[in-house]
């Protein structure tokens, strides 16, 4: 287990370096910084600004400042945070630096803003899709061949092959114009994270759905579950009991993936519902070349899928202790 | 009688006249290949032949758009704009209208944009066959009063390019990839998976945003030097993404055919490492390969139209389904409801999509029976 943890701890840094570098470099490559305007700035303005936020440094001397740990500035100079304190570090003290965009606030500062709101609406979106994924899921396999079964194994194929942007536009046409249940955008109550939640984890009920299944039909066929009704046990116990807990591991294994997906699905939902999350500040960041904005925030998100998935493999062995985790 | 055969074959070996005898005896038997069995298995699943049927009608549609009499999908009309679909204007001779003169190729240009040589090609060739007469907005138009129905064949051709960017760089890199790692193996197989490990742990939309974004700063240079635009970027970032679990499925793939008998027998006869890989392994995943890509270009398809719906993939005026999905969302009001240009744009992506995913689906069934049944 130590070990487990120690090896994911070294490829997580590999990687963590990986994104790091490359991305910088590529940031750093582009010619023209992001304070370009139409306008050419005073020669005087325009190195001030270059000073302030280092880009008259060499290369390595920058990449060294913004990894961190170590203040390579002479003069010590600090950002100063939206709540005042300073704030450096470099990226390995939790510090992503200015926004290049925002003037007043460092990354962190919106980091810190709209991630609780992403979480919130990962976390319903995680909701929808294992309560809908594991209930369509038992109850397909439980009737297996059926018509039910076959509309839900129907159903879960259209919510993979459907986009979440489509679903989303045609639930709002639905659910907040024709029969109004839902306001239209915004954030604030549990009402305005239902119908975005839904939408995102849709797709993830809809393999989850299938994963448990295929997990159900396999456990439902074996000896103990024969036992289990031979020796009388209602056939809700047996299912919850004991057919339950095998049949659901496929779909333990998924959570990782499908964490990383609601994630970065929730860009697109973000947008649509006018949500201020992590996403929509991603992706106004792409548009508006905030580059450290857009660097911190795949960073983070790096972070989050990798400690995720460290998360799910773990649990897997806690549930089926037959796995070992020095193979993985 | 298994004992006596060998020992003919034996003999026969040795006897010029005997081996020849032997070998046409053997070219009468036809066994039943993987190719056959797998077509008798994938023609008797229903849903994924007709899926089948209607991707290749799909495909061949798109690929003919311009012999289409359809309006030009980028040609605004402010009088007709968001008309209700309807079938009552049947069509109307007003294409590319120039009078009665011969159609340049600016003419063409300014109608759309500017077209590859064969587009142009096709366009005069409808222009031959149906002369200026083009369909009325059976779909409806949308809030510049371009026809849906146009749009949404146009669009199509962009994800079709997109799907074989993908699969095309998945083929490519994936299975030379994969394949080589597998069979180098020890060391090197590990460092290789390693970096695909690493990869994979790299939330790539995120990447591939800002990648777009920061090419999309130095276009200019892209295009003069390289002579790529954003466009063709858009495919090859793709492209460099879809090959890590096509790398993977090819490697496990790989490392089970090294052990086998021909393979040794192949290394015996002093075949080279290429050549072992060309002629012998890449061949025997081909099935595995094949069903991975089926899987792999709704993926791309859906990414596509994710990035375009952002507004960071394809731009205007080239048309897509993810641009159609964002105009339609963004029409999306509460005083006046065009649900047309949500709906079709929508039926058009998601049955594409839920073909390709059946497809997928029956040609997994049909050509490795082992993994039937698995999700």
């Amino acid at each position: 287990m130590i070990r487990f943890l120690w090896r994911r701890l070294v490829w997580f840094a590999i990687t963590l370096f990986v994104v790091m570098s490359v991305s910088f470099f590529l940031m750093r490559a582009v010619k023209g910084g992001p304070f370009d305007t139409e306008r050419a700035l005073e020669p005087a303005i325009e190195a001030n600004i270059k000073a302030r936020y280092h880009l008259d440094w060499p290369m390595w001397k920058q990449f060294a400042q913004y990894v961190g740990p170590l203040n390579l500035d002479r003069h010590r100079a600090e950002f100063l945070g939206g709540d005042g304190r300073d704030t450096f570090g470099g990226v390995l003290a939790g510090d992503f630096g200015p926004s290049f965009r925002y003037r007043d606030f460092t990354v962190n500062d919106i980091i810190a803003q709209s991630l609780p709101i992403s979480a919130l609406l990962g976390l319903v979106s995680m909701m929808w899709a294992l309560a809908l994924g594991i209930s369509t899921g038992i109850a397909s396999a439980l009737r297996r061949g059926s018509g039910l079964d076959l509309a839900l194994r129907l159903a879960a194929t259209g919510g993979i092959a459907l986009p979440n942007f489509v679903i989303a536009s045609f639930l709002i046409v639905l659910f907040v114009f024709l029969v109004p249940l839902f306001p239209v955008a915004g954030w604030g109550s549990i009402r305005h994270m239902l119908l975005p939640g839904f939408c995102l984890g849709l797709v993830y009920a809809a393999y989850i759905s299938r994963l448990t299944r295929t997990g159900m039909l396999e456990i439902l066929s074996q000896d103990h579950i024969r036992t289990a009704h031979a020796k009388g046990l209602a056939p809700r116990t047996v299912v919850m009991r004991h057919a339950l807990k095998g049949g659901l591991l496929p779909v333990v294994s998924y959570l990782g993936p499908a964490t990383a997906g609601i994630l970065t699905g929730s860009l697109v939902i973000e947008r649509i519902f006018f949500i201020p999350g992590t996403g929509s500040h991603f992706i106004n960041s792409a548009t508006n070349r905030d580059y450290t904005l857009a660097m911190g925030v795949t960073i983070l998100y790096t972070v989050l899928v990798y400690a995720m998935n460290t998360i799910v493999d773990l649990s897997y062995t806690l549930l089926d202790p037959r796995i070992d985790l020095e193979q993985s | 009688m298994a004992a006596e055969q060998g020992s003919s074959s034996w003999t026969a070996s040795s006897d010029p006249k005997e081996a020849a005898r032997l070998l046409a005896e053997s070219r009468q038997f036809k066994g039943e290949s993987l190719w056959n069995d797998a077509w008798r298995r994938l023609r008797r699943n229903r849903p994924a032949f007709l899926s089948m049927l209607f991707l290749a009608c799909f495909t061949l549609l798109s690929f003919l758009t311009p012999l289409l009499p359809l309006p030009s999908p980028v040609e605004t009309n402010l009088d007709q704009a968001q008309a209700a679909p309807s079938l009552a204007q049947f069509g109307e001779h007003m294409f590319l209208a120039v009078g009665e003169r011969w159609v340049e190729d600016e003419d063409i240009e300014r109608a759309y944009w500017s077209l590859s040589w064969l587009d142009k090609r096709m366009v005069r060739g409808r222009i031959a066959l149906f002369g200026r007469f083009q369909t009325g907005h059976w779909l409806g138009t949308d809030l510049l009063g371009r026809d849906i129905l146009s749009r949404i064949v146009w669009g199509s051709r962009t994800s079709i390019l997109v799907a074989l960017a993908a699969a095309a760089c998945s083929l490519v890199i994936g299975v030379l990839y994969g394949a080589f790692s597998g069979l180098m193996g020890g060391r090197i197989d590990n460092l290789m998976m390693r970096i695909v490990d690493i990869l994979y742990s790299i939330p790539f939309i995120f990447v591939v945003i800002f990648l777009i974004t920061l090419i999309g700063d130095r276009r200019a240079w892209f295009e003069e030097r390289l002579g790529l635009d954003r466009e063709n970027i858009f495919y090859l970032v793709i492209g460099a993404i879809y090959w890590l679990t096509m790398a993977r499925v090819v490697r496990g793939q790989v490392l089970s055919l090294k052990i086998s008998e021909f393979i040794e027998a192949a290394r015996v006869m002093g075949a080279s490492t290429l050549r072992i890989l060309l002629a012998h392994i890449v061949p025997n995943v081909f099935s595995i390969v094949i069903v991975y890509l089926t899987l792999t270009i709704p993926a791309v398809m859906l990414f596509e139209a994710f990035l375009s719906y952002l507004g960071l993939g394809i731009e205007p005026p080239k048309v897509s389904w993810g641009l159609l999905a964002s105009d339609g969302i963004a029409a999306i009001n509460p005083i006046r409801i065009f649900w047309w240009l949500v709906v079709f744009p929508a039926i058009a992506m998601g049955s594409t999509l839920l073909a390709l995913n059946i497809l997928g689906d029956g040609l997994r069934d049909a050509l490795d029976p082992k993994l039937r049944g698995q999700d």
